[in-house]
């Protein structure tokens, strides 16, 4: 399992892009798509709401278990991903791509979070 | 430094290769299984479809013998265990003095005077403690085989197939001296014959706990990992793939099969359950529970209990046991087993609901799901049959 250089991390296992134009595209690291096992329901945050670091902005559903989703970052909700709600198991089969799952607009520069490096060693505890 | 560790977990003749397969382990009743290898879906639809190797050595095995064996296993069930024929299997269970369920059993007649019975893990050492503690003044033995033997399980549409590849009567290159020749195609559901498996001897059972046709092969645990490889070979051309027991667990909710732990517990009867016919009155002799077993069959008939019955989801959340069965604003039942059903591709519940509320197609019942009342259409069990 290889989690990509560009991105950062959350320890609650989310991964935040790149900023582009103020706005950051957030989804779950492949770490935890397996621990969830597959995802069969997603319930994003809509957009137009405000998420903060740290807080639960949805949850995601597998066949054992539901989980919250954290926010990473703080911000406003500008897009969501259909293509997951529509097809959950995206989050599973490419969790650094078409698994994305929301986009915010920033409120200040993002904190705490892991490099790839730093993530890696997260969770190999 | 925590004063109380947690009890090591047991392992499987088959940890290593699980481990090698790269599964994910989960602790179930105290032993480390294989929870799935890759996507518990694709492990649900191959055994729906084709075929999946389970490994379930962590049932508790419990041989029987001795010329009252079969008095005392009537005293000690609720079946009527006498009139199992040799090689035969029956589903039943083992209830408590005041009729509470202790465990569900499959109860193999392997001889005249020899019998194999299967407990659930969690309630293993339960079943052994009552079996000896009632066995006293019948002459038979009550023998603890836990550690005897693993347990592996073929089920899916293929596995007869499977199977028969590798049993001397189908394959012409070892027939063994001595050897009992394993007759699969002759071999009924629920039951039983001793043979050899790729080279292992082995009790092969036609019985199982997907919906699916199936066998179960209990062998010495030395022989595990040379059947799991000769069935993984053998199996790859036709689709067969290794399951673990999240897959296991939808199977056998599709196909309505109850849990314990879930659907049966001490605190229901078979008759709370719905499962009284189990429950064998006319049999010869006393057996445990008999007097409080015949109030609660009075009880069910008289005033229906909450009945056990299907939930089909209207939406895409999921409910998980525990949660509220609710109608017009009232509690009316308790969910008791949920998930997503990888067959009708929704999500799918068992539950205990007020008979009123019981009947298939009743309007307007919901699940609670962490605060929202989500539609459920209420549904006859199983969820899923298969074509015979």
């Amino acid at each position: 399992m290889s989690n990509p250089q560009q991105l950062r991390y959350s320890k609650e296992h989310e991964w935040v892009s790149p900023v582009e134009d103020g706005v950051a595209t957030i989804g779950i690291t492949e770490f935890a798509a397996n621990a969830l096992g597959d995802v069969v329901y997603a319930e994003l945050p809509a957009v137009g709401d405000t998420v903060a670091a740290g807080e639960t902005c949805g949850e995601l559903e597998s066949t054992k278990s539901v989980s919250d989703l954290y926010s990473p970052v703080s911000g406003e909700v500008t897009e969501t991903n259909q293509n997951v709600v529509d097809d959950p198991s995206l989050v599973n089969s490419a969790p650094f791509e078409g698994g994305w799952l929301f986009k915010v607009r920033l409120e200040g520069e993002p904190a705490d979070l892991l490099s790839a490096d730093e993530y890696a060693a997260h969770t190999a505890g | 430094m925590s004063s109380t560790e947690p009890p090591r977990l047991r392992h499987t003749a088959l940890d290593a290769l699980h481990r090698s397969l790269g599964a994910t382990m989960t602790d179930f009743a105290g032993w480390d299984m294989p929870l799935r290898y890759g996507s518990e879906r694709d492990e649900h639809l191959a055994v729906r479809t084709r075929a999946g190797l389970f490994d379930l050595s962590h049932m508790g095995e419990i041989t029987v013998t001795g010329p009252q064996a079969a008095a005392l296993l009537n005293y000690a069930l609720v079946g009527n265990i006498a009139t199992v024929g040799p090689g035969r299997a029956r589903y039943t269970m083992i209830c408590r003095v005041d009729g509470g369920i202790l465990d569900d059993l499959i109860v193999y007649r392997l001889a005249e005077n020899e019998y194999l019975v299967v407990a659930n893990a969690s309630n293993a050492q339960a079943v052994l403690d009552a079996l000896t503690e009632r066995a006293a003044g019948f002459d038979a033995e009550v023998r603890d085989d836990r550690d005897g033997y693993a347990l592996l399980a073929v089920q899916g549409p293929e596995s007869l197939a499977v199977l028969k590849s590798l049993s001397p009567k189908h394959s012409a290159s070892l027939v063994q001296g001595g050897a009992p020749i394993a007759d699969l195609d002759g071999l009924k559901y629920y039951s039983v014959l001793s043979g050899t498996v790729a080279g292992v001897p082995a009790l092969i059972a036609r019985t199982g706990y997907t919906g699916e046709d199936g066998f179960e092969l209990f062998v010495a645990p030395g022989d595990a990992e040379k059947l799991w490889q000769a069935i993984t070979e053998a199996g790859a051309p036709a689709g067969l793939v290794p399951c673990g027991l999240s897959c296991r667990d939808t199977l056998r909710l599709e196909a309505g099969m109850p849990l314990y732990g879930h659907e049966l517990s001490l605190a229901l009867t078979p008759f709370d359950a719905g499962l009284g016919r189990v429950v064998k009155f006319d049999k010869e002799g006393d057996f445990v529970g008999r007097e409080a077993l015949l109030a609660a069959a009075e009880h069910a008939a008289a005033e229906p209990p909450r009945v056990l019955v299907g939930l089909v989801a209207e939406g895409r959340r999921v409910p998980r046991a525990g949660y509220a069965v609710v109608a017009g604003g009232e509690v009316i039942g308790e969910v008791t087993s949920g998930a997503p059903s990888p067959t009708l591709g929704k999500p799918i519940a068992m539950a205990y609901v007020d008979a009123a509320h019981a009947a298939p197609g009743t309007a307007g019942v919901a699940v609670d799901i962490r605060g929202n009342h989500e539609p459920y259409e209420v549904v006859a069990l199983p969820f899923y049959q298969r074509q015979k």
